[in-house]
């Protein structure tokens, strides 16, 4: 009885760790977000995005910091730090959250799944459910996704001059590549 | 019995558990990551404009990037009702700025002000960091002015003599999201000075700020302190101008008041004739248009 018990514990200890434990990663992904009106086109991309997948629980998240996002116009960049999500005191956006589907990383091919979860930006969560492609390829897991969201939903404020200038809903592109490690 | 309850449980836990708590432990994996490859980031935004009001900031516009600034003050307030309190008169100084480089801007400007031309060079010598690292941001900046109107009686004064430098070292600190300060050591060379008594060559010291008041509305404040014995032949006072800043999308506004009636630094640091005290406040506003030339993809 005690051995069975220590072998018992010896396996909840290490099983969860061997079945969930594998985690891809990546600290270059890809999210960008576009705006388009009539009068003008935002666009911005952050290609310093930290992504971490786990195929064994089907769990995923991202995190960035909003000062990552390149801008085309400079004066635009400074003011979505300064004026509307507020960097310097809420530096990072951040999304976690689940896929459905079956998607075995040792065998490659394309899988369609559904991502859900809770982005968290300028302090204010709010849950996301997007249509996404993971891809196994040549020893990568690839995911991309599109969907959009709304900046009055994360309590961003847009002053009403300026409320034509940016679209009412923003798509947000996103774009990762975990090298599959054992 | 208890063993089997025992086993029950870290079954269960093993199960659950520890998976429950993997969304967070995915995002703490992530976070740690994160400060582990945390890269330097400058401090932006110390500044809402490229001019505290009368001084420049460090602030310049980014590379590409065209300023049009247009300055204005009215008349001073105690000229009257007849004058409409400085309203029926005006000083005007337009201005072009241009980033060659994000750290390297130049600008030129005329004053109507005794018809005055003046250009600059600024550079971004030190940058403020987020944290450990630099404390200040610190740019140099280079004017020179040359005023045209003509003097009766002096045909001599030739452009050399109308001539005027000034070196400014501006050294800025944003503090807190909120609250922004600058200091501005200048010196100032003068090709000619009315009487032997006035030094050719003047320091004074600029000291600035503005606290936020809302994310895009902010309250500035200015003294330009010229110490004595240097401009003696003129009665001159220390320059103090008071502003408040509205930014919308590429506009900044700002309406001022000050006892400066020029905003060329070789003038207003030591050319001020007025005083707040008998209302010699001269009303006005800086207004700043932001033009993007560079095609960035």
């Amino acid at each position: 009885m005690k051995y069975i018990f220590f072998l018992l514990i010896g396996l909840s200890l290490t099983l969860p760790a061997m079945v969930f434990g594998q985690r891809l990663s990546t600290r270059t992904g890809f999210v960008g977000f576009y705006s388009k009106t009539a009068l003008e086109d935002i666009k911005a991309e952050n290609n310093q995005v930290f992504a971490i997948i786990e195929p064994g629980t089907k769990k995923l998240a991202f995190s960035l910091l909003l000062k990552g996002f390149v801008f085309r116009k400079e004066l635009m960049q400074e003011h979505f730090n300064e004026n509307y999500v507020e960097s310097d005191k809420y530096p990072k956006a951040t999304f976690a959250g689940t896929y459905t589907g079956d998607v075995d990383v040792n065998k490659e091919g394309t899988y369609k799944v559904v991502v859900k979860g809770e982005l968290n930006l300028h302090n204010t969560s709010k849950s996301v459910e997007a249509p996404a492609v993971l891809e196994v390829k040549a020893g990568h897991l690839i995911g991309a996704t599109e969907f959009k969201a709304k900046p009055e939903d994360y309590n961003i404020g847009i002053p009403s001059l300026v409320r034509d200038k940016i679209d009412k809903e923003i798509t947000v592109k996103v774009h990762i590549d975990c090298p599959i490690t054992k | 019995m208890i063993i089997k309850r025992i086993l029950f449980i870290i079954l269960v836990f093993a199960a659950t558990g520890r998976t429950l708590a993997q969304d967070s432990t995915l995002l703490n994996a992530l976070n740690d990551s994160m400060s582990a490859h945390k890269s330097r980031s400058y401090v932006t935004g110390t500044f809402k404009a490229t001019h505290i009001i009368n001084e420049q900031t460090i602030e310049s516009p980014a590379a590409g990037n065209l300023n049009f600034v247009i300055q204005h003050r009215f008349g001073q307030l105690n000229s009257g009702s007849y004058n409409f309190f400085g309203l029926d008169n005006a000083t005007l100084r337009l201005g072009l700025e241009y980033g060659i480089t994000d750290d390297l801007d130049v600008g030129i400007g005329r004053s109507s002000y005794l018809k005055t031309f003046d250009g600059y060079v600024k550079y971004k010598l030190l940058k403020q960091t987020e944290g450990a690292g630099m404390p200040v941001s610190v740019s140099v900046l280079g004017t020179v002015s040359d005023y045209t109107q003509d003097v009766a009686g002096k045909p001599y004064l030739n452009t050399k003599y109308r001539t005027a430098y000034a070196g400014q070292l501006l050294i800025a600190r944003k503090i807190t999201r909120d609250l922004s300060l600058q200091i501005t050591p200048a010196y100032l060379h003068y090709n000619l000075v009315p009487t032997v008594a006035d030094k050719n060559d003047v320091f004074a010291l600029g000291m600035g700020g503005r606290v936020k008041i809302t994310r895009r509305m902010s309250i500035t404040g200015e003294y330009d302190w010229l110490p004595s014995n240097q401009v003696v032949s003129t009665t001159v006072h220390n320059s103090f101008s008071l502003g408040w800043d509205i930014e919308t999308g590429g506009h900044v506004f700002q309406l001022v008041f000050s006892n400066s009636q020029s905003m060329v630094p070789t003038q207003y640091l030591t050319q001020t004739s007025g005083t707040w005290g008998k209302g010699d406040i001269f009303f006005g506003f800086n207004i700043s248009r932001n033009f993007n030339l560079k095609k960035k993809r």
